[in-house]
């Protein structure tokens, strides 16, 4: 990756960032934490990777993003706005009675949503089910999904998990952000899922641990999930919950809390 | 009505029937192929058989995947688990997406018999019909079963297709099928029987035994629960004046509350409705289980002369 990319990057994180904030403050209420931590991720998926074309959301040989901790809507509705799926106006209507921007990912009503997510644990079966229809159907397109450290404490991660492996879904790619907290706390003080790498090398899978912050490390990740034939890969994704907005950062409280008018001046300052 | 056959078995010969013209169908299953009889399309298809494993949650989200990427997946599994183990699945993965998935759940009800009470669902059509946009059919016979895997396969959207362990006798011949449409298998007047599924046999001959006591009446079939057919519902209670519904499945929630929410509101008759009460199954031979949960042709009799005495 070459510097101008590397910088065209950060700045499309920041806007999504804004995004995020523009729309949770706006709202009220849904989570920022999640969001700002997967943001650099989605940033990297949708300004760089995916093809994709906004203007054609269902081409059937498009690479598809499953949203599998599908509270982080706010990032991914930031992400779609910046690509163009609709106008960043839309942003300020999140969770409202009259918008499509719902507060989990509705594929039925939010153009550029490839699977309605939200439900923890639901989304990776209905990514590994996207894969397998691209594998049965000689398509080329390849499939992300990001799950949360959290959301791994569900069982149906782990049969998706296993069915991926068994049906060696090499064109799929699961983003594991772990920003280590859930709403209760810390992850490993609520029931430990860790440790990911060993569970998912037991499972079958290609194993890589990055700092998801980091868009080389992320796109090397990536090139080497692509080449890796025969096995999905998980990308273990170090991320900070929170992250850009200092007050936020690490903190647990930031899961599912909009920020107030002040803080939103803080964030939007801290952002630009 | 001599040869009986579970319909479960013209789920699977119908699912290899389709296979060769429908090129999107694809079939999953639970690790219970043998039993609901996906088996046969394994043998026919294998490149588009799909076995999920002991993990009918991931099933569900599996289908939905495959739909959203254009296929027409029929996830199969006993109705405790598609219904009852994967609501939620079904619910968030499938229903509110609007997804082209179709369920086809075997071992219904009651018949399942001696497994007992852990494996025979009677809440699945209450569950299934709370799902906005979820069409439900339960057919009769092997005849409706198979014309039912069909007209859930040329149609959009998410379709619940219940089939049975048990077999029964074809009784639905020479009938059109139409998703949504009720079948009136005999003409009557005093009282109409509307049966679902595996009632539907013991409802025609709750008709004969009530025609020997000069009680002329009339029998619905009713394969599609939901979206449900409103018009012939409410002219039978016009014309007839009582309705007994009899269905294998709990009397909370599936076709007799159906019935009792259309005519309610549009044309109260007096009712009765037949099928397993407030209770869990058990294990046991079939007929033996049927006798001692109501769910005979008898009873069915007994329950319409309860209501021709209300009408007095």
């Amino acid at each position: 990756m070459n510097n101008e990319t590397r910088a065209r990057l950060c700045e499309k994180a920041k806007e999504i960032r804004r995004g995020i904030i523009e729309g949770t403050h706006s709202a009220g209420c849904g989570h920022p934490g999640g969001s700002l931590s997967v943001t650099d991720i989605l940033t990297y998926l949708y300004f760089y990777e995916m093809r994709i074309d906004p203007a054609n959301p269902k081409d059937e040989n498009r690479d598809r993003f499953v949203l599998s901790k599908g509270h982080a809507a706010p990032a991914l509705y930031a992400t779609l706005a910046a690509r163009g799926y609709f106008s960043p106006e839309h942003l300020k209507t999140l969770r409202k009675t009259d918008s499509f921007l719902q507060g989990h990912p509705d594929m039925k009503g939010t153009p550029g949503v490839d699977m309605s997510t939200g439900s923890l644990g639901l989304g990776i079966s209905a990514a590994c089910g996207i894969a397998l229809a691209g594998k049965l159907s000689g398509r080329d397109y390849r499939v992300y999904c990001a799950i949360g450290d959290g959301e791994s404490e569900e069982g149906q991660v782990w049969e998706a998990a296993m069915f991926a492996a068994h049906y060696g879904l090499d064109n799929l790619t699961v983003f594991l952000d772990l920003n280590g907290l859930q709403i209760d706390g810390k992850i490993t003080d609520i029931v430990d899922p860790t440790p990911h790498d060993k569970k998912f090398l037991a499972f079958n899978w290609n194993v890589i641990t990055i700092d998801g912050h980091d868009f080389d490390e992320i796109d090397e990740a990536v090139r080497a999930a692509k080449a890796q034939k025969g096995k999905p890969t998980v990308i273990i994704a170090k991320t900070i919950k929170g992250k850009g907005v200092s007050y936020m950062e690490n903190q647990v409280g930031w899961h599912g809390k909009a920020p107030n008018d002040e803080q939103y001046d803080v964030a939007m300052g801290e952002l630009n | 009505m001599a040869d009986k056959k579970a319909t479960r078995e013209a789920y699977g010969d119908t699912l290899v029937e389709l296979g060769a013209s429908v090129p999107e169908l694809v079939v999953l299953d639970a690790d219970l192929a043998e039993a609901t009889k996906t088996c046969k399309f394994k043998a026919a298809y294998p490149d588009r058989f799909i076995d999920c494993g002991i993990a009918e949650g991931n099933m569900m989200g599996i289908a939905a995947g495959l739909a959203a990427a254009g296929k027409i997946p029929f996830a199969s599994s006993f109705a405790m688990f598609a219904a009852g183990r994967a609501f939620e699945q079904v619910r968030n993965c499938i229903g509110y997406p609007h997804l082209n998935v179709k369920i086809g759940a075997t071992h219904a009800g009651l018949t399942v018999g001696e497994d007992g009470a852990t494996h025979q669902c009677n809440e699945d059509i209450a569950l299934m019909r709370t799902i906005p946009g979820m069409t439900i059919v339960n057919p009769a016979d092997c005849i409706e079963a198979a014309a039912a895997v069909k007209a859930a396969a040329a149609m959009q959207g998410p379709v619940y297709l219940r089939c049975g362990r048990f077999a029964v006798p074809n009784v639905t011949e020479g009938q059109p099928f139409e998703i949504g449409r009720g079948v009136t298998l005999r003409p009557g007047k005093d009282v109409t029987l509307v049966a679902t599924g595996f009632m539907v046999h013991l409802a025609l001959e709750a008709a004969d035994i009530l025609a020997e006591d000069g009680i002329s009446a009339r029998v619905i079939d009713i394969h599609t629960i939901k979206p449900i057919d409103r018009a012939l519902l409410v002219k039978a209670a016009k014309e007839t004046g009582a309705v007994v519904t009899a269905e294998e499945h709990s009397v909370i929630g599936g076709l007799g509350s159906a019935v009792c929410e259309v005519l309610s509101e549009e044309c109260p008759v007096p009712m009765r409705r037949v099928g397993v009460e407030d209770k869990f199954g058990r294990s046991g031979k079939v007929p033996e289980l049927l006798a001692l949960y109501g769910l005979t042709a008898e009873n069915i009799a007994s329950k319409a002369k309860e209501t021709l005495f209300m009408k007095k």
